[in-house]
């Protein structure tokens, strides 16, 4: 059968979509506080921007992040509009790594202007050792593969998504 | 690295990342090439939200944030079956809605559009796929409204759609149109669609789900990406 097409999830999905954060009165499915249930794991945060082709940051798209290592599933969204700076944050905790592969975090990018969202993930700066055996990191492009390692930064880690230019974010075909 | 019974996104009906009819896309969309992904146990998954209750209201867009009376415009419900690419239903997948008013106004408080809101009317709500992948909401019509892509430009009667199904790549966010409506031939967004596919997107009149003195029926199916139709075992 087709698969059904995709469209634009378009610059009014909040109330929808992530109605708490945004001051609507209709209940969740999810936040960006993913760890709530978790005892003796560190719990990380991440957090970013995302910026359009003309190096402008975007304040009308939504984050999803799930991460699932076998031991731990998480699923958690956020919009881009109700922070000041228009930054996107989650609390997580840092999934393990699995099959001797480097730890990391899918991140799906929904806004207007996109007919279909995208796929990245983001590796984590202070995973050396594994980030540099990986089988997907290695399959990027060297001079590309900075742009999915999150940089640890005093208490989180910083990872911004770069939709177009130089230093554009990469996506994945999945 | 690709195993033989995954799938990737039609390019036949999808629609592209880049159209320069739809101008916001000139910015947004990734120009470089993707890179082809070998699929780990995140891919292979998705959240599946067995735990999530739904609001007993939440299927009934007309009641679930009544104020002071019934919302206003022409009632409708909206049913289908959610399969997965080899035809097989999905049970058990939650469907997240949302839209504009009859008057085409968002409550969104971006959306400036000089309509009236309704005060009995917010415009979301969530159902959840039966046994046999069957889902059903029950809502306003929305009315059309104008936008900002260039002169004149009017979005046609639509409603956004979330879907899950069992795995991450099945995720989907699409809009349902409605049958005969005049704007969908000048709109940007549907026409980013390849010609195969669009008329996947428009819903269809149902008299056999119309129900007599209460609403008009439409019926949209909708498949997703994958041939997966129960979530895969994490150990």
């Amino acid at each position: 059968m087709l698969q059904t097409p995709s469209q634009t999830v378009g610059p009014y999905f909040a109330y929808g979509l992530t109605p708490k954060q945004y001051g609507y009165d209709f209940k969740n499915l999810t936040t960006n506080i993913l760890e709530s249930v978790l005892e003796g794991k560190e719990i990380i945060t991440i957090k970013g921007k995302i910026f359009d082709g003309e190096n402008k940051v975007i304040p009308d798209a939504m984050i999803e992040l799930w991460q699932n290592d076998g031991e731990h599933n998480f699923f958690g969204r956020f919009g881009t509009g109700s922070e000041s700076d228009s930054h996107f944050a989650f609390q997580t905790i840092k999934p393990n790594s699995v099959d001797g592969q480097a730890p990391f975090v899918t991140l799906i990018v929904f806004m207007r202007g996109q007919l279909i969202h995208s796929y990245t993930r983001f590796y984590f700066s202070d995973e050396t050792e594994l980030n540099k055996q990986d089988l997907v990191l290695n399959s990027v492009p060297a001079e590309r593969q900075n742009t999915i390692i999150a940089q640890k930064k005093d208490s989180c880690y910083e990872f911004n998504i770069y939709m177009q230019g130089e230093n554009e974010t990469v996506f994945f075909e999945v | 690295m690709i195993e033989s019974n995954d799938s990737l996104l039609d390019i036949e009906v999808q629609p592209s990342k880049l159209d320069i009819g739809y101008t916001s896309t000139i910015l947004r969309s990734p120009t470089k090439p993707m890179i082809l992904l070998k699929k780990s146990i995140a891919e292979r998954t998705g959240p599946l939200f067995h735990d999530f209750n739904l609001g007993i209201l939440d299927h009934d867009l007309t009641k679930n944030s009544v104020r002071n009376g019934e919302p206003i415009g022409e009632r409708i419900v909206v049913h289908g079956t959610v399969r997965n690419e080899i035809g097989e239903p999905i049970p058990n997948t939650i469907l997240e809605i949302w839209q504009a008013n009859a008057a085409g106004r968002y409550v969104h408080k971006v959306d400036q559009h000089n309509a009236p809101l309704d005060p009995n009317f917010l415009g979301t709500g969530r159902c959840r796929t039966d046994e046999h992948g069957n889902y059903k909401f029950y809502t306003i019509k929305p009315g059309a409204y104008p936008w900002g892509n260039h002169h004149n430009a009017w979005r046609p009667n639509h409603i956004h759609f979330s879907l899950f199904g069992n795995q991450i790549i099945s995720r989907l966010v699409t809009q349902m149109y409605f049958p005969g409506d005049p704007l969908l031939e000048y709109d940007p967004i549907y026409k980013a669609v390849k010609a195969k596919g669009r008329e996947l997107l428009i819903s269809k009149f149902d008299l056999d789900i119309t129900e007599p003195n209460y609403a008009l029926g439409y019926r949209f199916d909708i498949v997703l990406r994958g041939s997966q139709a129960t979530p895969f075992e994490n150990r």
